[in-house]
């Protein structure tokens, strides 16, 4: 079933590792399968910051296949290689597990082209790339997930996570959620539902060049903004576009470097509550995420069926 | 399945006017004696005084402990017991068989008072999905919000909600009714059976989708009707019902009854005309 959960500072820098953490925490029983945040952190925005995996998780509950570590080490050399030839310079470099990697760098070219390179080493996935977003998954529940990457002390304005249960695909990191929204810089999605036209969509979108990594039906979501967007579209537009052009149920969770936004299909299917006021908006699949954080008593409300709305910092 | 029969001899069920055939099936002759005095009362209910009032914090409690708490209250003869710090806790309140007056001091999460059958319930909060699902009896009051399958099943009793709740409202209801003094969303009445919706507010679309029988009064917009939904003229007993209901539930006092829609099943969906009037009983 999946919980999600999100929230926006307007106006201000909060903990938002803290925050998201409790809140998804709180939705620990709705998906124990994976924990994901998107963070919008508080970095000098003038580097761009690349999260990627050279491997996955083979812990216990993942349905990987083993890999002997000492690939991860290969991959990561023919990564730094890449970004050398690519023309990126590297700031600093984290590893921050076996398999995966913070990365700030300075680049000033196309994206998409260079995501593409990237990803083309074998096993290489980009999580995300973004001046001020940190996509952190694995396998694993909130607190867990936090403690591995040290999430409980980043500031920022904005975040949104995911609780996954898995249903249409592995227990992985691949189909772990956020979604990079690429090959937008600060795009990032969670979904909680499913969706009904996931082939049909991807191979219209592939077809437009459009790049998916995973065989989860949400990442879907992330690619169908991306496209939107590369044409033209606002994300309001996207998103609105999305509740005909997404068949399924769903509600969803997209940030932008700046925004924050919710839409929630036309059946009004799956769950969600919001809580709004003018220097803070909560939102979780549960109320018990929102109360996570505010514990005092609070108004709060489902949106309606077909609802989309954003909110800005 | 249990044969039906009328009796000759009326039981004490029957002398009550609680059925008038009998049953003989197996299971009925070997577990139910319908002369039994217990078979009157639900096991496990207490005699309650509503004078006698106490507070319970439920903040460090989980559902089962907080439930497990109202009970043993009940079972001390407390009337009145008022929760604090719910905190959106889910299945709080559920399964109380007893006469009891229960207010919630915030909100609940999902399956607040579910299966209740004779509690006054006030939640001076919000509730989750499906709040009241299958409700027997009692009334259920709540000051905000709702979400989705806000009294999902109910089979009787009252269920107010004075804000907006969300889609699905009433869905598979089988009798009672519910009130709304906000907005509902989609789907709302959906495969109702029985009973009554007022909305006071707009509806979203496909209200009363798939219908068998009811009626929902809607005082605001409808987004669009659903399966075999159709507007019913309003007549005189609807709008001196409506204006009983409204009062009882202390919303809508300057409402334009008037001016609502009244909406019931068109019965072209499901094969009316081809059952006998036994099975057209027993299909709704």
């Amino acid at each position: 079933m999946c919980g999600i959960a999100g929230l926006i500072h307007r106006g201000k820098s909060s903990n938002v590792g803290s925050e998201l953490q409790q809140m998804l925490q709180a939705l620990k029983h709705r998906g124990p399968d994976s924990t994901g945040y998107a963070l919008y952190a508080e970095n000098d925005g003038k580097n761009f910051i690349m999260r990627f995996k050279v491997g996955e998780n083979v812990g216990e509950g993942s349905t990987s296949v083993n890999e002997d570590a000492s690939v991860y080490d290969e991959r990561k050399k023919l990564v730094d290689q890449m970004l050398k030839e690519l023309g990126a310079n590297i700031v600093k470099d984290e590893k921050l597990t076996p398999y995966s990697y913070r990365y700030e760098m300075q680049f000033d070219k196309d994206l998409m082209e260079f995501s593409k390179k990237i990803e083309s080493i074998n096993g290489v996935e980009i999580l995300s790339i973004g001046k001020s977003l940190e996509l952190i998954k694995d396998l694993g529940d909130a607190a867990a997930v936090s403690e591995r990457y040290g999430l409980g002390d980043v500031k920022g304005t904005h975040a949104i996570g995911h609780a996954r249960m898995a249903t249409e695909s592995g227990v992985d990191i691949k189909s772990a959620h956020p979604f990079w929204g690429y090959p937008f810089s600060d795009v990032s999605v969670v979904h909680n539902g499913q969706l009904t036209n996931y082939w049909n969509n991807r191979r219209v979108l592939e077809n437009k060049g459009m790049r998916f990594m995973s065989e989860c039906d949400s990442e879907l979501i992330a690619v169908y903004l991306a496209e939107k967007m590369r044409n033209g579209a606002t994300l309001e537009e996207g998103m609105k576009d999305s509740l005909t052009g997404l068949d399924g149920v769903f509600t969803y969770f997209v940030a932008t470097k700046d925004s924050l936004g919710m839409a929630k299909d036309t059946m009004a299917a799956k769950p969600l509550v919001l809580y709004e006021s003018d220097d803070l908006v909560a939102m979780g699949s549960e109320e018990i995420a929102i109360r996570s954080i505010l514990p005092q008593e609070i108004d709060t409300y489902d949106p309606f069926d077909g609802e989309v709305k954003v909110w800005r910092i | 399945m249990a044969n039906l029969k009328t009796s000759e001899k009326k039981t004490k069920a029957q002398s009550m006017g609680l059925h008038t055939e009998v049953l003989t099936g197996k299971t009925q002759q070997k577990f139910f004696n319908p002369d039994e005095a217990e078979n009157f009362y639900y096991w496990g209910t207490y005699d309650v005084d509503f004078n006698k009032r106490t507070d319970l914090d439920v903040k460090d409690l989980d559902c089962k402990e907080a439930n497990r708490k109202i009970d043993d209250l009940m079972s001390q003869g407390y009337g009145t017991i008022v929760i604090k710090n719910p905190q959106g806790k889910h299945s709080l309140g559920v399964g109380i068989l007893n006469k009891l007056n229960l207010i919630f001091e915030g909100s609940l999460g999902y399956f607040g008072v579910g299966s209740i059958d004779g509690p006054t319930v006030r939640i001076n909060g919000r509730v989750g999905w499906s709040c009241a699902e299958n409700m027997m009896a009692g009334k259920v009051v709540i000051e905000k919000n709702a979400g989705s399958c806000f009294g999902a099943a109910i089979r009787g009793g009252d269920l107010i909600c004075k804000g907006s709740v969300g889609a699905r409202t009433g869905i598979d209801q089988k009798g009672g009714t519910i009130i709304i003094g906000g907005d509902a969303g989609a789907f709302t009445g959906f495969m109702m059976q029985r009973g009554r919706i007022v909305i006071l507010g707009d509806v979203g679309i496909n209200l009363g989708d798939s219908m068998y029988d009811g009626t929902i009064y809607v005082g605001g917009k409808i987004g669009s009707f659903g399966s075999d939904a159709v507007e019913s003229p309003m007549t005189k007993s609807d709008m001196d019902w409506l204006k009983r209901k409204l009062k009882v539930a202390e919303i809508g006092e300057n409402f334009d009854i008037s001016k609502m829609t009244k909406v019931v099943a068109g019965k072209k969906l499901w094969n009316y005309d081809a059952l006998e009037p036994t099975e057209k009983k027993g299909a709704i």
